[in-house]
């Protein structure tokens, strides 16, 4: 018999949710997705020429360790101008192969065994296994629908112990489309400041705020030398397969996080990095114009789930609607299960964003509004149907 | 220009046979301002019209598209103008633009064969007065118009489900 080839820690880590329902959606070539969590956009044409153009020039080495200093300067003016927070370049700024990357390396960067890590949800999937795989003990917030799945400061408080080390802080949040505004921040700042704890702030979806601009946590006074900021090209830039992200914060982390990036992956895509620099620099416009788009189909889906009188509250970030279907009596993924069986429109199931996701499904808006219109239609057949029955019970 | 009218021209240009309640919902606002708002842009001129983009070659009936630089003598105190409209006014000609560089007019024309064009240039623009001279290009193939690419690529797959 042959000993176990396996870590007891990476096989206790659940597979993501998600991949099973990809699994079935995959079986099945004439359903309609609204399960996707990247933009229907083609990366803006300037950023990908360049992309093209650098290949051609043959820059197909690798870059230094922490990235290239012209995208990391791009970088820092960027966020000044976005977020008001100065990043030092040379020290403060480390390119990523996507946001991804930034929140393995940050656990891995701050954590000894037994850590407390903070993970409100629901919230994208890889927080909590990546904080295992650093060993840190993770420990969920649950968001709850009535404050429209913000942290609040009581809740945060209530969560603190002695071992606390980080709050991950996931807005513009991934599935919710929740965003925390610099009244919901300010008292969470607070108490991060009251218990010296850091802060993981995954700003991946900044760029797609509908109703005012995002606020930084680490724009608020003290904040910047206990946040790690996490942003990235994917969402905004409509970027997502070139695998660029980064993060900013404090010299003395950003140095250790540079140390795990140099021995685990060397450095981010050149390609990506040479493109991205266009994207900083001169895609505003482009930008916008996809940010105007996701709007608009963000008031068509709140109109049309209000019309079919699905409970959801407005949500102004990211490109996610997260309505609730807890008067059906099943659970999301039965829902969502059946949905798929019955219509063939595909979303994804609530829990799989965690336990406190569990009565909603995740709708993205990352279509075409013509799929939009057929998607919905469909959804609007099933619920009628699933009424119906409901009353004749 | 306001933000409203920005967006709802925006969403003309692409379709002009959107629907109000619609765009009320996209925009964010109600029906009757849309329309409102529409109805004034016609008043003010600013929406010209509600043409539809054919791919005339896909119907069946094949026109012949030629661009015409057109060098003329500018005429005293009409400038261009009269020019213009002279050239204008021939129901063939789908455009007119004044030029800046090596010659002044482009024209565009729609023809039924290569002979009515040729006709066109030689008989009716080459023998006004103040015409100079002409160069007749033949548009070979569309690939994009009105901002329209004509024959799209297939797009590639996204994956279904991503988190």
């Amino acid at each position: 018999m042959m000993r176990n080839p396996l870590s007891k820690k990476i096989v206790s880590i659940e597979p993501s949710g998600i991949r099973k329902f990809f699994d079935i959606v995959n079986e099945m070539p004439d359903a309609i997705s609204l399960g996707v969590g990247e933009p229907d956009f083609d990366t803006p044409w300037r950023i990908r020429e360049e992309g093209i153009y650098s290949l051609e020039r043959g820059r197909t080495f690798y870059t230094s360790n922490a990235g290239l200093k012209d995208l990391k300067t791009e970088i820092s003016r960027y966020l000044e101008r976005k977020i008001q927070v100065t990043y030092e370049p040379d020290s403060e700024v480390l390119v990523t192969v996507g946001g991804s990357e930034a929140i393995d390396l940050a656990f891995r960067a701050m954590i000894d065994e037994g850590d407390e890590v903070l993970i409100p949800q629901p919230s994208y999937v890889s927080y909590l296994p990546c904080a295992v795989l650093a060993d840190a003990v993770p420990v969920v917030i649950p968001l709850k629908k009535e404050n429209e799945f913000k942290l609040t400061a009581e809740e945060l408080e209530a969560a603190i112990t002695p071992k606390t080390k980080i709050l991950v802080l996931p807005f513009p949040n991934n599935p919710t489309g929740a965003i925390m505004t610099k009244e919901d921040l300010e008292p969470i700042a607070e108490v991060v400041k009251k218990h010296d704890i850091y802060v993981l702030s995954d700003e991946i979806y900044s760029e797609l705020t509908y109703q005012e601009d995002h606020v930084s946590i680490a724009s608020l006074p003290e904040m910047k030398e206990r946040t790690l900021v996490i942003n990235g090209f994917s969402k905004g830039f409509a970027m997502t397969g070139w695998r660029l992200g980064y993060v900013c914060g404090p010299k003395e982390i950003v140095e250790q996080m540079v140390k795990i990036h140099q021995y685990a992956i060397m450095c981010a895509p050149t390609n990506s990095q040479y493109a991205a620099i266009e994207g900083l620099k001169n895609c505003e416009d482009e930008v916008q114009e996809m940010r105007n788009a996701y709007n608009q189909r963000r008031r068509f889906l709140v109109h049309e789930f209000k019309r079919m009188g699905l409970e959801c509250f407005e949500p102004f970030g990211a490109f996610y609607i997260f309505p609730s279907i807890r008067e059906f009596g099943m659970t999301s993924e039965e829902f969502a299960t059946r949905l798929l069986e019955e219509e063939k429109v595909a979303v994804v199931p609530g829990s799989a964003f965690g336990d406190s996701g569990e009565g909603h499904i995740r709708v993205s808006y990352a279509y075409s509004l013509e799929d939009l219109k057929e998607a919905l239609g469909r959804v609007e057949n099933f619920i009628n149907r699933l009424r119906e029955k409901i009353t004749n019970e | 220009m306001n933000e409203i009218r920005s967006e709802i021209l925006k969403h003309l240009e692409k379709n002009s046979k959107a629907d109000l309640g619609e765009l009320a919902v996209l925009l964010g606002t109600n029906e009757v301002s849309i329309a409102n708002e529409i109805a004034d842009m016609e008043k003010e001129g600013i929406i010209c019209g509600y043409h539809t983009l054919i791919d005339w070659d896909k119907a069946g009936r094949g026109y012949v598209n030629a661009l015409i630089e057109v060098r003329v003598t500018p005429q005293r105190e009409k400038g261009f103008a009269k020019t213009a409209a002279r050239i204008g006014n021939y129901p063939e000609v789908t455009a007119v633009y004044l030029i800046s560089g090596g010659y002044d007019f482009l024209v565009t024309i729609d023809g039924k064969t290569l002979l009515e064009v040729s006709k066109f240039v030689s008989e009716k623009l080459s023998t006004l007065d103040e015409v100079i001279g002409t160069t007749t290009h033949f548009i070979l193939k569309k690939y994009k118009d009105h901002g329209t690419i004509l024959t799209p690529e297939e797009k590639p797959e996204r994956m279904a489900v991503t988190p």
